[in-house]
């Protein structure tokens, strides 16, 4: 990432060289902040997303009007923003005192990006549910049966020996069991958030 | 390596034999749901930090090190800024753009909301929403908007869009983080004073307390984001201190960190950074040392700064009721603006005792085993009453975003048509007028939204999708006070002949602010409901950026907190920290009863004597039987049974795993070794099995009162110093113990009674 980090940062470089799953998602909060960031730093200010709104009340015979062109921060007001002007010329400087000129910015790009970042998490999360609910179960049947049990002990034991972790260093050797692993404990935490949560009633009311 | 700091010797001197043994991994962590010991982990930190300046004269890279730790606190303020001013961006624009999302679609591009979609065109003077981009639902399905039959079809989508919001987000909760739904700032409270929650500011339930806040908030529910937002930021401070070992091992110095990211919460919520530190001071944390004042303020700046750059309402603006007027208030207003304090107080007390009410029923009735019904029942009834007053169909920040707004010439909305009469103007000042039919439609209008919005939180409150409650209290105090601001307008107007009014309201003057009324009574309801006082003036004059207001506002604030304390003491935090049972120490309150320490110390005179381990006469077996059959804590060690001399005190968790450790790992030890916690073994005939020296893991130095000790002052230590436990000696013999269990219930049980009457020894 950056090469004069490691000498700066020592702790946090060896954080990041081994890098656990904790890590990976820091990294992840970071990519995400950046690309939340980047937007609205790199967004060139095109003519589309930049305005004078000129908001012009009733005067006299006149009915009230709101005027909107696209030009820069020094050309935002009455003079150049609101024509045709209805009014003749020795009125225009007293209905120009009642007009108010605001010079407005926006970044469409950010709005877009955020937007579809948001979509796509929902989604994706929406996904993940729909798995753990239907397929999940289906391709773990065989571990249906030990599965309960094996809960209802973990719980026993964890309140009396829960300090010692578990330490099965020759079994979760590849990727996959790991992450096995550590979807099944995350399911885990889940199960006993949801147990004191909704069914003890212990935390948040 | 860095794991040297965390347990070798409690005292801080460390012999050749100490190094050798290095503290166990799990050794000095601690379990879910129990407290820490502030004074170990202060101690801890001392000690590392101890080490790094000692060693960073022997080399300029152990200097370089130690400049990095130092400056590692600041970085972390940073990223912890970033952090939660882009996640509440984010927020921002997506409620935004879901809660438009109800009442149409935006042709030009689905992510546009109702604003942003009419920006280009040209919009009519009176008609400033309506633009041919902009399609409702009926629009679109129908083609027409006009008609009974396009109203129906409206009102439908709205409270289907509705249901689907809340349903979707009562499911993530429930599917993926249960701990992410309610406010947060209860249980954010109770870790701060150094409970541990697992998993609460974890990355599942930041990941899904963003996203089901967005949902919850767009749902047309009568809820803010306010208090989760704090959630938000205390999350990302959790999970960006993994990044620091500092941070990471020290759960003192992480809850520095806490406090500094609740403030950033604030301070992106409200675009108060300076109102973010006095909330966090006053409210949230605990201890709150100088250091983290400085530091809180970085972080609470960067934050709203990052939030500012990402322009969420386009108008480089934090919030969207941000107001800019100016008017001088009178000081005869002082009386209406009292009135508002006394309404805000009547309104907190009667909503906590209401809310908690519901929430106990909750807690305990079979209404708290159907919670997605619950909200799907509330969402639905919120939908339906909604729908058909303007001022609740709107989101609630943007009612309380005009109603704050003051009337000039250029504003055509239903509050702010009086009567014009236009030869009498003058720029843009307009003077008290009459009242129009609109502004009368307007008053019987807000009324209604009033009542709706006063009984409908009590129910939202608390349901298990992300809520918070600063909006909502906000709204009901600036619906009632824009109405006695418009009737006060109203009184000087017609009788302005009065004597109250013809000091200082002439005709033709503009003497009354409905707007500052509005925000007077905000202020007020929101402190009589959280009992803020400080930090409620600052969060609303950076909201108004005004200096003026502050003595409305004072006044408000304080009136309201005095009435309200008057009819129940707590706020609706402390309330809810004590409906759940957290084991909070109140810091606030004083211990006023005259009991001592040895009313309150186990064990009582009728239960069996002290759990004991004695510092080197017990077998590995004795201590398993002692850790299997009983559940407490930590156990005091003692020179002997017979002398009952104290020595120190250790901790169940470390005592487990290094037993088992040394069963597994340490050979020779059986079940007959005798364990000793003194320096040198002691003296065994040689047939005897290998002995387990346990002194790395025992705290040399506890905390003993005498049992004379008056509760006060034990209380007092307990709050100060942070303790978990104490112990109690006579004559210089250990007699019992008293935790911070013991003390809470203690003081529970003094609270129902008469302090000066208990007496009992």
């Amino acid at each position: 990432l950056c090469p004069g980090c490691e000498f700066l940062f020592p702790q946090a470089s060896i954080m990041f060289a081994q890098c656990t799953q904790k890590c990976a998602s820091s990294v992840l909060l970071m990519v995400l902040l950046y690309c939340i960031l980047s937007p609205p730093a790199q967004a060139s200010k095109s003519l589309q997303d930049i305005r004078c709104k000129c908001i012009c009340p009733p005067y006299r015979n006149i009915s009230g009007h709101i005027y909107k062109k696209n030009v820069l921060q020094k050309d935002c007001n009455c003079l150049h923003v609101v024509e045709p002007m209805p009014v003749p010329g020795n009125d225009v400087e007293a209905y120009c005192l009642l007009c108010e000129c605001k010079y407005e910015e926006r970044s469409t790009t950010t709005i877009k990006v955020i937007i579809i970042i948001y979509l796509s998490v929902v989604g994706a999360l929406l996904l993940y549910m729909a798995f753990l609910v239907l397929v999940d179960p289906l391709i773990r049947k065989p571990d249906a049966y030990t599965q309960p049990l094996h809960n209802e002990e973990e719980n026993e034991d964890g309140r009396s020996l829960a300090a010692a972790p578990i330490s099965s260093g020759a079994r979760a050797n590849t990727v996959l069991e790991r992450v096995e692993g550590a979807q099944q404990r995350w399911k885990r935490q889940v199960q006993e958030q949801r147990k004191t949560v909704f069914d003890r009633h212990k935390m948040l009311s | 390596g860095f794991s040297s700091y965390n347990g070798g010797g409690m005292n801080g001197t460390s012999t050749m034999m100490d190094f050798l043994e290095e503290p166990l991994p799990g050794v000095g962590t601690y379990e879910d749901f129990n407290t820490i010991d502030w004074v170990r982990e202060k101690s801890r930190d001392r000690d590392r930090h101890r080490e790094i300046t000692s060693k960073s004269k022997e080399s300029t890279w152990a200097l370089i090190h130690s400049v990095s730790d130092a400056f590692s606190g600041w970085l972390l303020m940073l990223l912890i800024g970033l952090l939660a001013g882009s996640l509440a961006g984010l927020i921002d624009i997506s409620a935004h753009w879901m809660t438009d999302l109800k009442e149409g679609v935006c042709l030009a591009g689905f992510w546009f909301n109702h604003e942003h979609c009419c920006w280009k065109s040209n919009t009519t003077f009176t008609d400033r929403d309506k633009c041919p981009e902009w399609k409702s639902w009926s629009q679109l399905i129908l083609g027409y908007g006009e008609g009974a039959f396009a109203y129906i079809l409206n009102y439908f989508m709205y409270v289907i869009w509705a249901l689907l919001f809340s349903l979707l987000a009562v499911l993530l909760v429930k599917g993926f983080a249960p701990y992410a739904c309610g406010s947060g700032i209860p249980e954010i409270k109770t870790i701060l004073s150094g409970f541990i929650i697992r998993g609460y500011l974890g990355k599942w339930t930041l990941i899904i307390k963003t996203i089901t806040l967005v949902l919850a908030v767009s749902s047309g529910l009568s809820l803010g984001k306010e208090g989760p937002l704090v959630h938000v930021a205390c999350c990302c401070g959790n999970i960006l201190c993994h990044l620091f070992t500092k941070y990471r091992k020290n759960e003192a110095k992480r809850r520095e960190v806490l406090s500094a990211a609740a403030a950033a919460g604030v301070s992106v919520a409200f675009g108060a950074p300076i109102g973010g530190v006095l909330f966090s001071l006053e409210e949230v944390s605990y201890y709150f040392p100088l250091k983290t004042l400085w530091r809180s303020f970085f972080a609470a700046l960067v934050a709203a700064f990052t939030l500012r750059s990402i322009n969420p309402f386009g108008n480089s603006r934090l919030v969207l009721f941000y107001v800019e007027f100016h008017m001088p208030w009178h000081l005869l207003e002082l009386v209406p603006f009292i009135l508002l304090g006394i309404f805000g107080g009547l309104w907190g007390a009667f909503f906590i005792r209401s809310n908690i009410a519901w929430c106990r029923r909750r807690k305990t009735t079979k209404l708290g085993k159907y919670p997605v019904l619950e909200v799907f029942a509330v969402t639905a009834i919120t939908a339906v009453l909604a729908f058909p007053n303007e001022y609740t169909r709107m989101s609630t920040s943007e009612l309380i975003s005009e109603l704050f707004n003051d009337c000039g010439i250029l504003d055509s909305s239903k509050l702010c048509e009086y009567v014009n009469d236009f030869n009498s103007t003058k720029g843009d000042d307009l003077p008290d007028r009459a009242a129009g039919p609109g502004v009368y439609t307007a008053m019987w209008q807000l009324a209604l939204a009033l009542v709706m919005k006063v009984f409908i939180t009590i129910f939202t409150f608390g349901m298990k999708v992300p809520s918070g409650l600063f909006i909502p209290s906000m709204a009901v105090g600036a619906i009632a006070g824009r109405m006695l601001g418009v009737a006060m307008e109203q009184l000087a107007f017609y009788h302005h002949d009065w004597a109250i009014f013809s000091g200082w309201c002439s005709p033709g003057a503009d003497c009354i602010t409905p707007g500052l009324y509005a925000m007077v009574g905000a202020a007020a309801c929101l402190g009589g409901v959280t009992r803020m006082t400080v930090s409620l003036v600052v969060i609303m004059f950076e909201l108004t950026g005004g200096l003026e207001y502050i003595v409305p506002l004072m006044a408000a604030a304080m009136t309201s907190k005095w009435v309200a304390d008057a009819i129940g003491r707590e706020g609706i935090y402390d309330a809810h920290i004590r409906l759940n049972g957290y084991p909070f120490l109140e810091a606030k309150e004083e211990f006023s009863h005259k009991t001592l320490a040895m009313d309150v110390m186990r064990p009582r005179r009728n239960d069996p004597p002290l759990t004991v381990i004695t510092q080197d006469s017990m077998t590995v077996e004795d201590v398993e039987t002692i850790i299997n059959e009983t559940t407490y804590s930590g156990y005091p060690v003692v020179v002997s049974r017979e002398s009952q001399r104290l020595v120190g005190f250790v901790l169940r968790r470390d005592l487990i795993i290094s037993v088992e450790n040394a069963r597994k790992k340490q050979d020779g030890i059986v079940s007959t070794s005798i364990i000793y916690f003194t320096d040198h073994s002691p003296p065994l005939p040689p047939s005897s099995p290998s002995m387990l020296k346990l002194r790395s893991i025992l705290d040399l130095s506890p905390f003993t009162v005498t049992d004379q000790t008056p509760m006060e002052i034990v209380v007092d230590i307990f709050r100060k110093l942070g303790l978990r436990q104490c112990l109690v000696t006579h004559n210089g013999k250990l007699l019992g113990i008293i935790t911070k269990k013991d003390v809470l219930k203690h003081i529970a049980q003094l609270a129902n009674q008469d302090p000066d009457s208990i007496l009992f020894n």
